[in-house]
């Protein structure tokens, strides 16, 4: 295959035959430095209270009061009622925050999910398989590479028109052809391994092989990818829904609470900063995450 | 390099054929071309017309050859919201981004250059992790986010700059400067390590002995090698300006091509989309494209092992 060298290099040429438990022995999570480890008890408390959002006892996420419109926070002339202040519509700003991490965070771990399975199987069958379906499945890798993902999110979204089933689909098409392109270079080597051929001599299936044999030992190296992933899924969401092209209101997300605010930034300056610093702190803390799985799991990935 | 040249340039017009044909099937696949084409409210017979036209009632294969030779033509139909060619609707909007756009990759190359060899001159010391932690933090930074947060600050609170909107340089800083986060990052990281990796070099103290200025120095070893990673992100910062403008000029309320792409979005206005969105594919392929034969035209070895 041509590469083309103003992408990513093939991963796996330089990488060490080394067995993977061996390097599983040498992933300590002590060795995490101490601010990624108070970045992931944050990340855990905004999951945690994403999730028991409806438990706990905060004014609905949807409720409007228009006497109580642009609330200020606590600390700059607000009250303990609206903790964070309120948005345009009366709306609590920090029970939507919360809604908005379930729905937000919820979403890009659902993209992520979908484009890991579909890439990485795809991926395998290439550099398993090799021929015509490789050049195949390489050929469309090169052309989504090549053109910005948001331009075909939106001629999609302008033909099938916004709602979740199509965010969904997009989200999840998104990425995949990175997982595609890690797991043909690992089981481009990983095939030519002495396991794989004796499996393959003893009569063992593709799948067989593929599930058995190869999958697991390719599968760390793809979900630190995954992990890299996951911010950019978190931003397509929030930009599409910014535009007013995604999550569909009156469902919070933290993009579609950005588009609102912009209209406000000048009156409201917190409801642009409450849900701007959520998704910074997301952002920061899953990729920082993602550079250290990298580097104690295999130096060779690299980030684009 | 005929060779190398030929072979680019097919793959770039395979990647533009193979966009214009999905779109070609997401048409299909949407439901009836024509109504998707001329929107859920349009006439019957308007409707019909354009089926005729396009000749819809034909094969799939007529269809798509139909398909192709309007693209081909540079036809791609009539805006819904105006009664104009969506090309003539998208082209004046794109004065405004490609201003955006090179100041953004001007803005990369001015603050980003110099960060990075500051940091490496200055290495181990506390400027040099301030201005690398930034550079981290920034590459990991959402883009409308910063945004957002600098016109609160610059235009709202500080009442320094404009918000957006307007035409004078004033008004390109903030959005610019926006869009340029990438560029610069990768830049200043680039350049700190690129700088590091001569700065101890045999001939770095030859050349210092000889009496040489350090700026000249670093220029005339850093050169080549350096050209080649500098053309690949300021490549990449171009086609992240021209995607990422989609976002930015909302935030900003830039009157450029992806606010008018995001709002036809919204209404639906098939071909001003499909048109606009050619478009970005278009540039960002023919930068790649570029950064392929530059590559090649700046190191041999690229061009000879292909």
């Amino acid at each position: 295959m041509a590469q083309s060298l103003t992408r990513r290099r093939p991963v796996a040429r330089e990488r060490p035959a080394t067995p993977l438990v061996a390097q599983r022995q040498r992933t300590r999570w002590s060795t995490a430095p101490v601010l990624l480890i108070l970045g992931w008890a944050l990340l855990a408390v905004l999951v945690a209270l994403g999730v028991a959002q409806p438990w706990l006892g905060l004014a609905e996420p949807g409720a409007q009061h228009l006497t109580e419109r642009l609330q200020p926070p606590i600390g700059f002339g607000g009250t303990w009622e609206h903790p964070f202040g309120t948005d345009q519509l009366g709306r609590d700003l920090l029970s939507r925050l919360l809604a908005g991490a379930r729905v937000s965070l919820g979403l890009a771990t659902l993209g992520v999910t979908i484009s890991l399975v579909v890439g990485s199987m795809l991926g395998l069958l290439a550099g398993f398989r090799r021929g015509v379906l490789d050049h195949a499945i390489m050929f469309i890798v090169d052309v989504q590479l090549s053109i910005p993902f948001l331009a075909i999110a939106l001629v999609a979204l302008t033909l099938f028109g916004t709602g979740l089933p199509v965010l969904i689909v997009l989200l999840g098409l998104s990425g995949w052809e990175q997982y595609a392109r890690l797991a043909r270079a690992l089981s481009l080597r990983t095939s030519q391994e002495l396991y794989v051929i004796a499996a393959r001599s003893l009569g063992a299936s593709t799948a067989r092989v593929l599930s058995r044999h190869v999958l697991p030992n390719i599968v760390a190296p793809l979900l630190v990818l995954a992990t890299l992933q996951f911010t950019s899924l978190l931003l397509l969401e929030s930009s599409l829904s910014f535009l007013g092209l995604g999550v569909q209101p009156p469902t919070p997300s933290w993009g579609n609470m950005l588009g609102d605010a912009r209209n406000y930034l000048q009156l409201a300056w917190w409801t642009t900063v409450a849900p701007g610093l959520a998704l910074l702190l997301v952002t920061l803390v899953v990729n920082a995450t993602g550079d250290w799985l990298r580097d104690v799991t295999d130096p060779v990935l690299r980030r684009r | 390099m005929a060779r190398y040249v030929l072979s680019r340039l097919l793959r770039a017009l395979a990647t533009l054929w193979f966009a214009v044909t999905l779109v070609f099937i997401g048409l299909r696949l949407s439901g009836d071309p024509a109504a998707a084409l001329l929107g859920p409210e349009a006439r019957p017979e308007a409707v019909e017309a354009l089926r005729r036209a396009w000749g819809l009632d034909r094969s799939i294969p007529v269809q798509y050859a139909v398909y192709l030779t309007n693209v081909l033509q540079g036809d791609f139909g009539q805006s819904l919201r105006e009664q104009r060619a969506a090309t003539v609707v998208v082209h004046e909007r794109l004065p405004a981004t490609a201003r955006l756009a090179l100041v953004s990759v001007g803005m990369a190359l001015v603050l980003g250059i110099p960060a990075g060899v500051l940091a490496a001159l200055r290495r181990g010391t506390t400027l040099d992790r301030l201005l690398m932690s930034v550079a981290l933090i920034g590459q990991g930074l959402p883009n409308f986010v910063l945004g957002l947060f600098l016109i609160l600050l610059f235009a709202f609170h500080l009442r320094w700059l404009p918000s957006g909107g307007q035409h004078d340089l004033r008004g390109l800083i903030l959005p610019a400067f926006t869009l340029s986060t990438y560029g610069i990052t990768s830049l200043a990281r680039f350049s700190r390590s690129a700088v590091l990796d001569v700065i101890n070099q045999d001939y770095m103290r030859t050349a210092q002995a000889k009496g040489l200025p350090p700026s000249r120095i670093l220029l005339d070893h850093l050169g080549r090698n350096a050209a080649l990673t500098l053309v690949t992100v300021l490549g990449l910062q171009l086609s992240v300006a021209i995607a990422g403008a989609v976002v930015t000029e909302t935030v900003f309320a830039w009157p450029g091509m992806g606010r008018l792409l995001s709002q036809a979005t919204e209404q639906r206005d098939f071909p001003v989309v499909q048109y606009g969105v050619f478009l970005v594919a278009l540039s960002v392929v023919t930068v790649n494209l570029a950064i392929d034969l530059l590559y090649g035209f700046i190191d041999p070895r690229i061009r000879l092992a292909d």
